[in-house]
């Protein structure tokens, strides 16, 4: 489904963006997968590489920091100078109470999940609108939209993704680009093994299809919006969560 | 074609101006055409034009054609 295409995939290397670099190479696409770490994704390229017969390019930089993504973007240039489809998976989250979250709590939530996103998105258009198409899928999150106590500052920076997508799925219509988000419910993440057996039934006792999402659940729905089959899609938010209500 | 022929029908192309309107002079929204859509445009087909990437500093800074030049020479293109 993605022969001939190039995908930037930020936060590769654990967890969802893991699921959808692995899913992108298996339908076909270059990828080039980010990381904050130096050599974190070594293992992960040489899996891909000898499985695959892919070609991965690793690209290490915190998302946060827009002269790291200056970089990043230019080691990309120089490797493919093209670019059909970036996904902002990179993210972290973090619970508190909202009076009892810290102002460096925030600056760093709003950094990674959204400022990274604008960052990435801003370098990755302009490679797109050269080419007169492309597509931006942002990961977004359930509580993004519902909101969700103890998650305030979470919530927040996804909330701000939503907006960010719908404008810019305007503003880049003329050029091709289509801009998405995908807000995926209660996925098996290493995150949500963590919480407590109670907290776990509680998540799940409310998702309707009654069972955990998976990685993969959401990567089939990235893919989706990766590929020629969404071509006409463009400023949508898709929930992947088996009927959550919250 | 030398590098200053190529930037000013970039210049005139993109924006949809006659070429002997381009000059050194020529600065950002001081003509209709060259608002912040055409900037884009204008920014899409130089870096298509020279093969480069420009930094997003680079583009907001971007705001003469002597300026272009300056900012084409910091990415290895003399013009």
């Amino acid at each position: 489904m993605l022969e001939g295409k190039t995908a930037l995939i930020t936060g590769a290397s654990r967890g969802i963006g893991k699921v959808i670099t692995e899913t992108f190479v298996k339908n076909g696409a270059r990828v080039i997968i980010n990381a904050r770490k130096d050599g974190s994704l070594n293992e992960f390229v040489n899996e891909l590489t000898n499985r695959y017969k892919a070609e991965v390019l690793p690209v290490y930089f915190d998302v946060s920091d827009p002269a790291g993504v200056k970089n990043g973007f230019k080691e990309l240039f120089n490797f493919t100078k093209t670019l059909d489809v970036l996904v902002n998976n990179a993210g972290i989250i973090e619970d508190g109470l909202f009076n009892m979250v810290t102002p460096e709590t925030v600056e760093n939530i709003f950094s990674t999940n959204t400022f990274g996103a604008i960052y990435c998105s801003q370098y990755a258009s302009r490679l797109m609108i050269k080419k007169q198409i492309g597509s931006i899928i942002n990961i977004g999150s359930i509580v993004g939209d519902r909101g969700m106590e103890g998650l305030s500052i979470y919530s927040g920076s996804k909330a701000a993704l939503i907006g960010l997508t719908k404008s810019l799925s305007k503003e880049f219509a003329n050029e091709n680009i289509r801009v998405n988000l995908i807000a995926p419910g209660f996925i098996d993440t290493d995150i949500n093994r963590e919480l407590s057996q109670e907290k776990y039934d509680h998540w799940l006792s409310s998702v309707k299809m009654n069972r955990i999402g998976t990685p993969q659940d959401v990567a089939n729905a990235v893919l989706f919006l990766a590929s020629d089959l969404s071509e006409y899609v463009t400023g949508q938010v898709i929930g992947v969560d088996g009927g959550l209500v919250i | 074609m030398t590098n200053k022929v190529k930037l000013m029908k970039v210049f005139s192309d993109a924006l949809g101006i006659d070429l002997s309107e381009v000059h050194d002079n020529l600065e950002y929204n001081t003509i209709s055409q060259w608002d912040s859509v055409g900037h884009m445009a204008l920014i899409a087909a130089l870096e298509k034009e020279f093969d480069v990437m420009l930094d997003t500093d680079d583009i907001i800074d971007m705001s003469s054609v002597e300026k272009a030049k300056e900012i084409l020479l910091k990415n290895g293109i003399k013009v």
